[in-house]
């Protein structure tokens, strides 16, 4: 186990450097020089240049690698090009909103998506499966920010219950607070909606491979209650699938919000990572993205080692 | 009877006044596009960056008012010498920045010298490339020599970028601004907003509100349900784009469409084929239907202009009729041309609606007289690069909202390519100028010729969508400069 | 070949009698179908000019003329819709066929090499894979510009290391079975096994995968369009359609409908499909179903 576990840090660690070099000098390679988006139209050549030498942007690109990759083993980001803060500020503060959205999309998505699953593979083949797989393979089909448009439209500009966009921000006192947890509400249906789709199609699935096994048959045969069997005995069984599933969709939701923090205008990491992007910070870019792909990498490892610990066979073959 | 009711009517207003007068608000959220990299205006040219300090934070020699005049600021006077080449500003005495340093001569003398070396920042500094020295005359006056007499001086110590900063504090400007106005600054949450909050020790009349939070808002539909729901007060300039009709109706909104500076263009690349032939500039002028792009772009609300001028400004010289619609006429220009057939180029656009919208209607209207454009939108940095650095681009949209800035055509290697000798001596001419009549025709000479040589297409001059709650007064309703200036702004209820 | 346990070839009669009970390969059929008709008539014919703007007519709601209104410019949002099928379609199945066309190719040749180039390739997909698609795409539009192209080239690179990864298992599945064995010591070289027998074998389990990329395709480059990085003006794209929507939503909300619906119909459509398809061509999960 130990060696495996060497094994799969070691792969973990290696995509993680080669990552590194492909995001730093890709991200060099961009058109557009940032000296010159800080400054706007009507600067002058010398002012860009003492810009420039500022920013470090006159070294050679390897010595900047070298030097960007040092200061990330230490948990130095660098400054961001366009806001005068450090990378790591930034960062830690979007997570403010990036962070809560997830959570509440996928036990939004969760809460959906289990129950649903679990009660379609409990009616397999009856009417009740058929619709409510029908509905999933619809919820999977509609694409997130149509569904953020349409909610905009009844709850915000219809109903105005909640607001149609933007983040106050978290305050010092409890309305303040719930005002913030208000703008996220949206959001988060939209992400949590095509998610929970999902989720419930593979908690069907894998329910239906689980009670199909042996034991559960014994189980039955036993007298035990439907009802106990199914939820205690096959649901149980079925999670690791449900489980490998949540955790991409967390690393998703953390990373690929981008869209609806864009429909709702959410100062959240994807809004971030977008506007460096077009502002050419690169520097937060660079950040911003191998926090995010260290993140998947994680998500990752920790998948396999649950497997591994299942199903010992998978130690050895990999 | 009759005075029964005056009496109950003069008690009533008595209430009302006196119960406004307890419960006005003294906090204000004002909605702005677009947040600024950082918040030291000397050292950037970003427009949001003017949009929170100027007037608010900080303050200049002199300032710039609601409608474009120049006023005394932390110069309470000043004299010009005979020959114009020497400017004495006495200074107000007794006032502090807000980390509690005194303002001095020392500070002007200083934030001068900074703009004007070699290794600044300041994206302005041909404001000022026509000083020579800056002098301390005591604590309270300094002298400027300039190198030749310039009418706009003055105008141009008004300018954001002219903000007078001390030496203490000028490397933290750009994170926690310090100056000498009415409001300190408080907090800013990156990706959300800057929060204000009145400067206690104010030289000048203090201000009415207590606390004022500039919201980032880029999104149009965000803005429009933020006013509706209450949570911005106000919008100096709204991109309420078509939803304006629904809060014009609104009784709890009052709607003022004010003048910018933002001349919004057809650029078109003089030095490049074809558009070096003044008949294909003159052929695109009259195939440009003005109403529709103003209609399709700014929702109606942009008024047409024919030259590179504001009309808002009292030297404007209206010249639309210059080159009307006329398909027939634009044809017969592009055939003289030899280029009966029309042609082909791009049009590159930058991220602004009225640009990209704006750029699919004059692609439509240039498709009739043959002119096939292909579209090419970018990111700003792309388009500075490309099209302000590089000039590599045939047309582009762009509104240009400095203020009086039509010497950008007198510019060599501006990214035009237009070069016009006349033009150039009437700029040169105005600069010496200080008469005010003598520059408003200057000026309107300068309109004119760019008019007559089509250098691009001129389109519409950007509306300022002013939208705020009907209970606050105070806002300004054109921008001369860009600007939120809060210091007169109060609620009346 | 008939041996093989895993995929076991139907008989061409059998396989059209089961295909027109199952439902979801027939809903999908005819969901796709008909769009894929509508991009083709939208070649030949559409209601209304949509290079025209005609701005005085902006906005209109549903009507008689305008089945589905006109957009912020006045153009005929039905005529947008047909003529952006074509932009939607063409953008996915030509990412979908980089992907295979890459990763097919590179699967199939790990699985028969194994030992270095395998692990190499494996490694390369993790790495690949750790990216979030979205955010890549976002950077590979930023490098080249926005535009139908490079959102294919966005979109197809992360195609890439699905196929390899499913060709690769497909192929390692077969490389031990009898009949490979039997090919083997014919003395067959890999190329022509993986030709004559891999290939064969595995395009089921391809066709299946490529429906559901092809409809994640759409999906992704509704998104990339959206955020303003697929095809540019004139050419008219569901994504962008929505975008422009996004700001009109308190006063025309068809403008946002109909985009939306194009797009999820569509999705459905070719999920359907796949679904049907791997029911028919899989008869291991068919006692799953």
């Amino acid at each position: 186990m130990i060696a495996f576990l060497a094994k799969r840090l070691a792969v973990g660690f290696a995509t993680l450097l080669a990552s590194s070099v492909i995001v730093f000098f890709v991200l060099e390679v961009l058109p557009g020089d940032p000296a010159r988006i800080m400054l706007g139209m009507n600067a002058s050549p010398e002012t860009l240049a003492a810009l420039r030498l500022e920013m470090g942007l006159d070294r050679p690109i390897p010595i900047r690698y070298l030097d960007w990759i040092m200061g990330l083993a230490i948990g130095d980001f660098g400054r961001s090009y366009t806001y005068s803060s450090t990378v790591m500020d930034l960062i830690l503060e979007r997570l403010g909103v990036s962070l809560p959205l997830a959570v509440i999309a996928l036990t939004l998505s969760t809460l959906i998506a289990i129950p649903v699953g679990v009660f379609a593979a409990a009616r397999r083949g009856r009417a009740a499966d058929t619709i409510t797989m029908g509905a999933a393979q619809v919820g999977v089909a509609i694409p997130n920010f149509w569904f953020a448009l349409l909610l905009i439209y009844v709850f915000a500009v219809g109903l105005r219950l909640v607001p149609a966009g933007g983040f106050p921000g978290w305050g010092e006192t409890l309305a303040d607070n719930w005002q913030a947890l208000k703008a996220l509400i949206l959001p988060a249906v939209a992400l949590a909606l095509p998610q929970a789709a999902i989720l419930a199609r593979v908690t069907r699935s894998a329910m239906v491979d689980v009670m199909g096994e042996d034991y559960i048959r014994t189980a039955r045969a036993k007298g035990m209650p439907h009802r106990t069997v199914l939820w205690r005995h096959a649901l149980r069984n079925a999670l690791i699938p449900v489980l490998t599933i949540m955790g991409l969709q967390f690393a998703f939701l953390l990373a690929g919000t981008i869209i609806i923090e864009n429909v709702f205008y959410l100062p959240g990491l994807g809004r971030l990572i977008f506007q460096a992007i077009i502002q050419r910070d690169l520097i937060v870019v660079e950040g911003v993205l191998m926090l995010l792909v260290a993140t998947i990498i994680l998500i990752n490892l920790a998948v396999d080692i649950c497997y591994a610990l299942i199903d010992p066979r998978l130690r050895l073959s990999r | 009877m009759k005075r029964f009711s005056t009496m109950l009517g003069a008690a009533m207003v008595l209430l009302a006044t006196s119960t406004a007068a307890l419960s006005a608000r003294t906090d204000l959220v004002l909605g702005v596009v677009l947040e600024p990299p950082h918040l030291d205006p000397t050292a950037g040219a970003a427009a949001a960056i003017d949009e929170i300090v100027y007037a608010n934070i900080f303050e200049g020699l002199t300032r710039i008012g609601p409608s474009g005049q120049v006023m005394p600021a932390l110069a309470e006077s000043w004299e010009i010498s005979e020959d114009g080449k020497t400017y004495t500003f006495h200074l107000r005495e007794g006032v502090t920045f807000h980390d509690g340093t005194t303002f001095d001569a020392e500070d002007v003398k200083f934030t001068l010298e900074r703009a004007m070396a070699e290794d600044s920042t300041n994206a302005q500094k041909s404001l000022f490339a026509a000083i020579e020295t800056v002098e301390v005359v005591d604590a309270a006056t300094v002298t400027v020599k300039l190198a030749h007499p310039q009418g706009s001086f003055l105008y141009n110590m008004g300018w954001g970028d002219a903000v007078i900063v001390a030496p203490e504090s000028e490397l933290e400007n750009r994170e926690k601004p310090v100056g000498t106005g009415p409001f300190k600054f408080h907090r800013w949450a990156k990706g959300s907003a800057v929060t204000l909050v009145a400067n206690p020790d104010y030289w000048g009349e203090p201000v009415a509100l207590e606390k004022v939070e500039f919201r980032f808002i880029p999104d149009a539909a965000a803005s429009v349900t933020a006013l509706l729901s209450g949570d911005v007060h106000a919008f100096s300039n709204m991109q309420a784009g078509d939803a304006l009709p629904q809060i014009e109706a609104d009784p709890r909104f009052k709607v003022v469409i004010g003048s910018t500076e933002g001349e919004t263009i057809l650029a078109m690349n003089n030095g490049k084929a074809p558009f070096d032939d003044i008949r294909v500039r003159k052929a695109i002028s009259h195939a440009l239907d003005r109403e529709e792009i103003i209609l399709g772009a700014t929702a109606g609300n942009g008024v047409p202009i024919g030259s590179h001028f504001s009309p808002a400004n009292e030297a404007y010289v209206d010249l639309t009729g210059t080159y009307p619609h006329d398909l027939d006429k634009a044809k017969e220009l592009l055939a003289e041309a030899g280029l009966a057939d029309g042609f082909s180029a791009t049009l590159k656009l930058p991220p602004p609606p009225y640009a990209r919208d704006g750029g699919e209607i004059i692609a439509s209207q240039l498709r009739e007289i043959g002119i096939q454009l292909e579209i090419v939108p970018m990111e700003w940095a792309q388009w500075l690069e490309q099209v302000f650095s590089n000039k590599d681009y045939d047309l582009t949209v762009i509104s240009h909202t400095e203020p009086n800035d039509i010497e950008i055509y007198a510019r060599d290697d501006y990214y035009f390519n237009y070069d016009n000798p006349e033009l150039k001596s009437v700029m040169a001419e105005l600069d010496r100028t200080a008469d005010p009549a003598k520059r408003n025709e200057l000026y309107g000479q300068a309109q004119r010729i760019i008019a007559e040589d089509a250098v691009n297409g001129f389109l519409f001059q950007l509306p300022k969508t002013g939208v705020w709650d009907a209970r606050i007064e105070g806002l300004w309703e054109n921008s001369p400069i860009q600007a939120n200036d809060l210091t007169k702004v109060r609620w009346t209820e | 070949m008939s041996l093989d346990p895993v995929f076991v070839p139907t008989p061409k009669r059998n396989f059209f009698l089961r295909a027109l009970h199952n439902r979801s390969f027939l809903i999908g059929l005819i969901v796709t179908g008909s769009i894929a008709l509508m991009a083709l008539v939208s070649f030949f014919w559409v209601p209304y000019d949509i290079t025209r703007l005609e701005v005085a007519n902006r906005m209109q709601g549903i009507s008689l003329s305008h089945p589905f209104g006109t957009d912020h410019m006045g153009r005929d949002i039905l005529s947008m819709i047909m003529v952006g099928s074509r932009n939607s379609i063409a953008v996915a199945i030509v990412a979908v066929g980089l992907g295979m066309g890459l990763g097919v190719p590179l699967g199939t040749w790990a699985a028969a090499r194994g030992g270095l180039p395998d692990d190499l390739l494996m490694r390369f997909n993790d790495v690949i894979f750790a990216f979030p698609a979205l955010i890549s795409a976002l950077m590979i539009t930023a490098i080249f510009g926005p535009g139908a192209v490079n959102a294919i080239i966005a979109i197809g690179i992360f195609n890439v290391p699905v196929f390899a990864r499913i060709a690769r298992a497909g192929a390692l599945a077969l490389w031990p079975r009898e009949f490979i064995l039997a090919a083997r010591a014919c003395g067959k070289g890999r190329l022509v096994i993986t030709i004559e027998h891999i290939l064969p074998n595995i395009a089921s389990l391809l066709l299946v995968q490529g429906t559901i990329q092809f409809a994640l395709g759409i999906l992704a480059e509704a998104g990339l369009s959206y955020l303003g990085l697929g095809a540019q003006p004139p050419m008219p794209s569901w994504g962008r359609m929505l975008f422009d929507a996004q700001t009109r939503i308190a006063l025309a909300p068809h403008l946002a409908l109909f985009p939306g619906l194009a797009i999820a119909i569509t999705v459905l459509g070719l999920n359907l499909l796949g679904d049907g398809l791997r029911d028919l061509l899989d008869p291991r999960l068919r006692h799953t179903r």
